[in-house]
């Protein structure tokens, strides 16, 4: 395909077009929904000879996850995708693939958890993978898909980094729509991604043992370095990012702001709703509201600095989670929001909503009756209580 | 027994690729069949352990019994991340970044191999990817403290079928995995027992040697589960051999051959005694286990002359 001209292109078609342009070695992916086109059409890319790559139709995300430990340790590069419980199921093999230092690139098509069955998009597949070690990159619509799915294979093989990299596209919003999209040449994508040199690969002529238990002694150390190395990798995130706008000439920040300028009020979203949001920003900028829409990307590693430079001149920041965290703290987004301004004299009111559960559509006006709400919230202090946002009661 | 001391060193390969000073336990046939493997292994190949006795016993970071590239992720997916391996180097050859071509072999324990480990195990026989998985049977999870699997035998007492009153242990009989292995239709499968170093050295090098999936299944006498004394692992395996109640035979391309008939096989209660797991079972019960284990065998037989 050419690049440099818009094609009408599904959100998960343009992700599997970046894992072509990566070359790709090894996909290991399951089929059934929870997934979405892209394995499908990687097969297709495979079976006519588009992508030399070897495809394994695994019988589980499990042996999905597990067959990309396999093949990204013996130094091939390596993907999958997956959603909601597929997501679930792989869970206890994302712990081993960040400890292992695998950089495995995955698309998540996020998606709502059973029970009750529902296949459609929300983050609560996303929340539960929180803390697995994974880099968390959201996109916003089909081409960020596409852009960020090359970015993060370059940040998962940094030798600074290797750190497998989640790149999250709402499920169906993003993954099932057709957007104009634009693609880049082969030769702008190998100028931007060199090919993986893994530097511990399982090699018979330089044996290593990978995956030996430790004891408690040292099993602390162990994860404190692990931590260490995957905080440290917010500058490369940044730099690959930078690297990436020089052949693309679209850029990415770990958070992204829109209309903020003088914003006493402050709307923050992750991933596809951010769009209907800046409608709604929009609208009521238009009607002289000074409201503005704070759009976290990298949800893992967090970005503390560059979230508080986003809101710290706000009044109220008005967060919407599209995840419940059953029991506790309002929204997953909103308390770890709010634990990152705890800490800081300069930091506004926040309020959180939780909306577009499961699949369920939220329109230009909810955002902006979250907006007012959200003031009054604000005004009197919001308490423990969840507060939704377009649910019935 | 002096000529063997001459003949033996030999026949077998001089490197390991198992190094010793592990953990297991005293007697271990376990770790002893795992060293016999990777002699017949040699050094071209990349390992996929599950959790299990072997992994835990040979791996303590930051120490390592291991000489050959070894991989250990989870409990139930040795078998995936071996799918992985080998189509990695699949691909790093057709693309010219290698021209390695390591065997890849998965291991696990009984646990790992016939309950969590299966579908993973399943599937990759499915997919028909060229690797060996070697099965280490102790017949319960050793390991974690003696707890029952579908390869504990029947009657056998475990901490989770503990003999009682009302229960004589294990109900169920033994999970015939090579059959399943067999009904999958791959190129390669044999049962085989350290105890018989020869046989079971031969077998894996023939495994190796074969494109495609492949598995043996080693029987590894135990000597903390199966609560004998620790010298008596190697007769133990010889005398499930010698009683029936593990063959050794080989289906090469679904053809079965049995490596080691008997005129007469020797009563089960020979094998059954020394074992403190079997202690409580009654005459009439051993007398169940007899028969069963006489019309497996036959069973068995009637394959290999088909």
């Amino acid at each position: 395909m050419t690049a440099e001209k818009f094609i009408g292109m599904e959100g998960s078609l343009a992700v599997a077009e970046a894992v072509k342009l990566a070359d790709t070695d090894v996909v290991a992916a399951y089929p059934i929904t929870p997934q979405t086109h892209i394995v499908e059409r990687l097969a297709e890319l495979v079976a006519n000879g588009d992508l030399n790559a070897e495809y394994i139709p695994v019988e589980s995300e499990h042996s999905a996850m597990s067959a990309c430990l396999g093949s990204s340790a013996a130094g091939a590069r390596t993907f999958t995708a997956t959603a909601g419980q597929g997501l679930e199921l792989m869970h206890e093999v994302l712990y081993v693939a960040s400890g292992l230092r695998l950089p495995i690139v995955m698309a998540v098509a996020n998606r709502a958890l059973s029970t009750p069955l529902n296949v459609w998009g929300d983050h609560s597949d996303v929340m539960a993978v929180r803390d697995t070690g994974w880099i968390q990159i959201f996109a916003e619509n089909g081409q960020q898909a596409f852009d960020l799915t090359l970015c993060a294979f370059r940040i998962a093989e940094d030798r600074r980094v290797l750190t497998p990299v989640m790149v999250h596209l709402d499920g169906f919003h993003l993954s099932h729509v057709v957007e104009p999209i634009l693609l880049l040449d082969q030769e702008k994508v190998d100028s931007f991604l060199p090919k993986i040199d893994f530097p511990i690969a399982l090699d018979p002529d330089k044996p290593l043992a990978i995956g030996a238990f430790f004891v408690p002694a040292v099993y602390s150390e162990s994860k404190k370095a692990q931590e260490d190395a995957f905080r440290a990798t917010l500058p490369v995130i940044r730099e690959v990012c930078e690297e990436y706008a020089k052949v693309s000439g679209r850029k990415y920040l770990p958070v992204e702001t829109y209309r903020t300028e003088g914003a006493k009020t402050l709307l923050l979203t992750m991933g596809s709703y951010s769009e209907t949001a800046m409608l709604a920003v929009d609208e009521m900028r238009d009607n002289g509201d000074e409201v503005g829409l704070v759009r976290l990307r990298l949800w893992r590693p967090f970005p503390f600095d560059d979230l508080r430079a986003a809101v710290e001149n706000a009044e109220t920041l008005v967060i919407l989670d599209r995840a419940i965290s059953t029991g506790g703290p309002p929204g997953p987004v909103c308390s770890e929001i709010k634990a990152a301004m705890y800490s800081q004299k300069r930091r506004p009111r926040i309020v959180g909503f939780v909306g577009g559960l499961g699949g369920r559509d939220m329109v230009v006006q909810e955002f902006i009756n979250m907006v007012k709400q959200g003031r009054e919230l604000a005004e009197k202090g919001q308490g423990d209580e969840l507060q939704t946002i377009g649910v019935r009661d | 027994m002096e000529t063997f001391a001459v003949y033996v060193p030999k026949l077998l390969p001089e490197k390991d690729y198992l190094a010793p000073g592990h953990r297991a336990c005293i007697g271990c046939t376990e770790v002893l069949a795992m060293r016999l493997v990777m002699k017949a292994l040699g050094r071209n190949v990349i390992v996929s352990n599950a959790t299990g006795c072997m992994e835990i016993v040979s791996s303590p970071f930051p120490t390592t019994s291991w000489r050959v590239p070894w991989i250990h992720t989870l409990f139930e997916n040795a078998s995936a991340v071996a799918s992985g391996i080998e189509g990695a180097y699949k691909i790093m050859n057709r693309k010219g970044v290698t021209n390695k071509k390591p065997k890849v072999v998965a291991m696990g324990g009984d646990g790992a191999t016939l309950d969590i480990g299966l579908q993973a195990l399943s599937g990759a026989w499915e997919r028909g990817h060229d690797f060996l998985y070697v099965c280490y049977d102790n017949e319960a999870y050793m390991n974690t403290g003696i707890q029952r699997s579908s390869a504990t035998p029947f009657g056998a007492a475990t901490t989770t079928s503990p003999a009682g009153k009302a229960s004589i242990g294990q109900t169920r009989w033994k999970k015939n995995l090579p059959a399943i292995a067999v009904a999958h239709d791959i190129p390669y499968v044999a049962t085989a027992c350290p105890s018989y170093p020869f046989d079971l050295i031969d077998k894996i090098k023939k495994a190796a040697s074969i494109e495609g999936p492949s598995y043996v299944h080693v029987l590894s006498p135990c000597p903390t589960g199966w609560r004998h004394p620790g010298d008596l692992g190697i007769r133990m395996g010889r005398l499930a051999v010698e009683t029936g109640i593990f063959p050794l035979y080989e289906v090469e391309n679904g053809k079965y051959k049995l490596n080691m008939d008997f005129p007469k096989l020797r009563p089960i209660d020979q094998y059954l005694k020394p074992q403190g797991r079997f202690r409580h079972l009654s005459d009439a019960e051993v007398q169940i286990i007899q028969k069963r284990v006489t019309e497996e065998y036959m069973k068995l037989k009637s394959k290999v002359e088909a």
